[in-house]
């Protein structure tokens, strides 16, 4: 499903991420775990498309489309999704209002017509049930003076709303308590499919106690150094990322 | 008493000056410049009664003595006053004899704001046939406000045909020499509209419909004059979203409210002169008085939806007379590439338990200048007067300018007033955002905006609400990126 070869990219002069290999298939959960400034997010940046960081060198596919070439809201259309760390606020913009847009410009960009008034009601009731979302919720700004727990759990319910196929999760554990972590695994678990996939970026093991993965890769100055299943987390969060450090350099 | 030879011989000089001179100019555009004469040959003109001609006299005699006021936060070169012509008959001829000879840029734009083919043709000047629906919409519209007893008419005609009511209340909120432009204006209005709303009547229908179908084209030196009374209530909406292209560089307006006891007069406007060219060339100077009188227990709510004009100097203020008076502002103003606009209100407190509200969004792009200027006056009498006051600016990009100048003059201690004011800039993190969830970057800043503008936004009537969101996202399209 999204393919990345070599994939090199850079901000300003500063090289982040220097060849990067993965292959998702759908239906696949992958972790990727790092020390901090190994180039996680950065990773999640450039598969969604922002502008600040220039590709290099390699490509990243989806389904066989180079994304290369196209806008963040192209790649969007596509099927990408970022949980973002920090969810941004737009003040005066609700909630529900901002997913009815997302919407329905994907279903444009899609050739598709607007979803009609009660469907978006039905989603909207159904994936906020999903994630126990209280809907006087929906009708506040967005982000506006949400706690950590609310914003990651905004980010979980567009998600469920857009029905991606690729789904980033970055560093969604951030900011959370253990109620809010488990709500929002709960969600993402819910949401797996056979026909999506789920990329899951953190620094801690905490997380992939609920979201298991299938793999987890190993991101350090910006390459992927070892790959492994669920087990390497347990290994990673026992011996820390110097074990690695060393390990690689040995 | 007798006159001598000399003085008769004056008096016919003067007479048949005067007479000569009118004859001069019965063509459809007087002469460039401003002079007694002028005044005089306007006042003729529109066959006003002699008490009229003597008020323009005044008004113009104390503009001569007055300077231009340099005060706001705006830079232009001052219009040459002797350079532009006073009157203009209404060109009553269409501009053209079919829609698809009008410019198909201003259509699409028409379109995108939402407005009716039938409007669109009247805004753009084509022909309108007699069966056509707006005319006979008109037609109603005039029945049913004439059967409640509502005058609404040109300020022309009611200075004919209601010479009471516009003599007892013009320029009882904005006298002649109020200002600079106001006094100007004062001389040489041309045009404008009057409304009367009679005792414990409530117009029953917003006066923006019919003032859009009737009144598209209106003037430079505008005049308008407001007058509820007691218990009445009337929702008046001036202007319209369409780009007007209107060709005078000065428009120096004056609007007249009068609320008298527990009336409620709702005033909005929607702003979208020439605002000049991306490089700043042309565009409009709006120089516009806007004041209103609240007598006891009466309410004057002034919503604005500004983005034209190249530069724009307007105060939409209230007098808060009577007790327990209420007065609101309500504003947005967008400015883009090299407009400048300093625009704001003012709050005069004079009875007990008046009460005030501002709301101000002011959106800056491209390399244009932004200021809020407002005052809040508490009398001395005014005692449990409150206010509360709240500026908000938004800035697209690195080149623009937001600015608030607040005045507060408090001389009751039992007064209560709040400032708030936020600044903030669309960042490159909330577009990114916007774009991650498949919304581009246009309709990410339309977003945003709308957003920052909502609580101006839904003091709009309905059907002016929609297309004022869009005009605001056309006014700023292309800033960002």
């Amino acid at each position: 499903m999204l393919s990345i070869k070599n994939l090199h990219a850079r901000v300003a002069d500063k090289e982040i991420l220097q060849g990067i290999n993965l292959e998702i298939k759908a239906g696949e959960v992958h972790a990727i775990m790092g020390p901090n400034g190994a180039g996680k997010s950065t990773l999640a940046s450039v598969i969604a498309g922002k502008e600040e960081f220039e590709v290099t060198q390699g490509s990243i596919e989806l389904d066989g489309e180079d994304l290369g070439e196209l806008a963040p809201e192209e790649r969007a259309h596509k099927g990408v999704f970022l949980s973002f760390q920090y969810p941004v606020e737009i003040p005066g913009v609700t909630v529900t209002n901002f997913m009815k847009s997302a919407i329905n410009e994907t279903r444009k960009a899609q050739g598709l017509s607007e979803m009609p008034a009660n469907e978006m009601l039905q989603q909207i009731k159904e994936k906020s049930a999903l994630l126990e979302i209280d809907r006087k919720f929906l009708s506040r700004s967005l982000n506006e003076g949400f706690s950590g727990g609310e914003k990651k759990r905004n980010e979980i319910f567009q998600m469920a709303m857009l029905n991606p196929k690729i789904a980033i999760l970055d560093e969604t554990d951030s900011g959370l308590d253990i109620d809010a972590l488990r709500i929002v695994a709960n969600g993402v678990n819910k949401l797996k499919g056979p026909h999506n996939a789920t990329l899951v970026i953190t620094h801690y093991q905490r997380l992939l106690d609920y979201i298991v993965p299938d793999y987890v890769h190993v991101l350090w100055n910006g390459k992927i150094v070892k790959s492994g299943g669920p087990e390497l987390a347990l290994e990673l969060e026992e011996k820390g990322y110097d074990w690695i450090k060393q390990e690689t350099t040995a | 008493m007798a006159y001598t030879e000399e003085e008769l011989k004056k008096e016919l000089e003067t007479k048949e000056y005067a007479y000569g001179f009118y004859t001069d100019i019965e063509s459809d555009t007087f002469p460039k410049g401003l002079s007694e004469e002028i005044v005089v040959a306007i006042s003729r003109k529109k066959e006003e009664p002699q008490w009229m001609t003597d008020w323009r006299l005044e008004a113009y005699r104390s503009w001569q003595q007055m300077e231009e006021p340099e005060w706001a936060n705006v830079h232009y070169t001052k219009p040459n006053f002797q350079d532009i012509s006073y009157y203009s008959a209404p060109n009553k001829k269409p501009k053209y004899n079919s829609i698809d000879e009008v410019d198909p840029e201003l259509l699409d734009t028409f379109k995108r704001l939402g407005i009716s083919l039938d409007e669109q043709k009247k805004l753009a000047g084509v022909a309108v046939d007699i069966v056509m629906d707006s005319v006979s919409v008109a037609t109603t519209f005039k029945k049913t406000l004439a059967e409640k007893g509502i005058i609404f008419c040109s300020i022309s005609e009611a200075i004919k045909e209601h010479p009471e009511l516009v003599r007892q209340y013009l320029g009882s909120v904005v006298p002649q020499k109020d200002n600079y432009y106001a006094a100007l204006n004062s001389a040489v209005f041309s045009d404008g509209s009057f409304c009367y709303i009679p005792k414990g009547v409530r117009c029953p229908m917003e006066l923006s419909t019919y003032f859009r179908i009737n009144q598209a084209g209106t003037g430079q030196f505008e005049r308008t004059l407001v007058v509820a009374d007691q218990g009445s209530y009337v929702s008046y909406l001036e202007g319209c979203t369409a780009p007007s292209r209107d060709e005078n560089q000065l428009h120096a307006a004056v609007v007249e409210l009068i609320a008298l006891d527990d009336a409620e007069i709702k005033y909005s406007t929607v702003q979208n002169w020439f605002p000049g060219d991306k490089e700043g060339r042309g565009g409009v100077y709006n120089f516009v008085t806007k004041r209103g009188i609240a007598h006891h227990r009466a309410k004057i709510s002034w919503t604005q939806v500004e983005t034209g004009s190249a530069v724009t100097w307007k105060y939409p203020s209230c007098v808060l007379k009577g007790d327990d008076s209420v007065g609101e502002f309500y504003s947005i103003a967008v400015t883009n590439n090299h407009q400048q606009a300093d625009t704001g209100t003012k709050m005069i407190h004079l009875g007990r338990n008046t009460r005030s509200t501002i709301i101000s969004k002011g959106i800056s792009a491209g390399k244009s200048q932004n200021s809020y200027r407002g005052l809040v006056q508490i009398g001395a009498r005014a005692e449990g007067a409150r206010n509360f006051s709240q500026c908000d600016s938004l800035l697209m990009g690195n080149q623009c300018g937001a600015h608030t100048f607040p005045y507060i003059e408090a001389q009751n201690k039992s007064a209560q007033i709040e400032h708030e004011a936020t600044t903030s800039k669309i960042g490159e993190d909330q577009i990114f955002y916007c774009n991650q969830r498949g919304i581009d970057t246009e309709s990410a800043i339309a977003l945003i905006v709308n957003g920052f503008s909502k609580e101006v936004l839904n003091k709009l009537p309905m059907e002016f609400a929609v297309e004022a969101q869009k005009l605001l996202e056309i006014s700023l399209e292309g800033s960002v990126g």
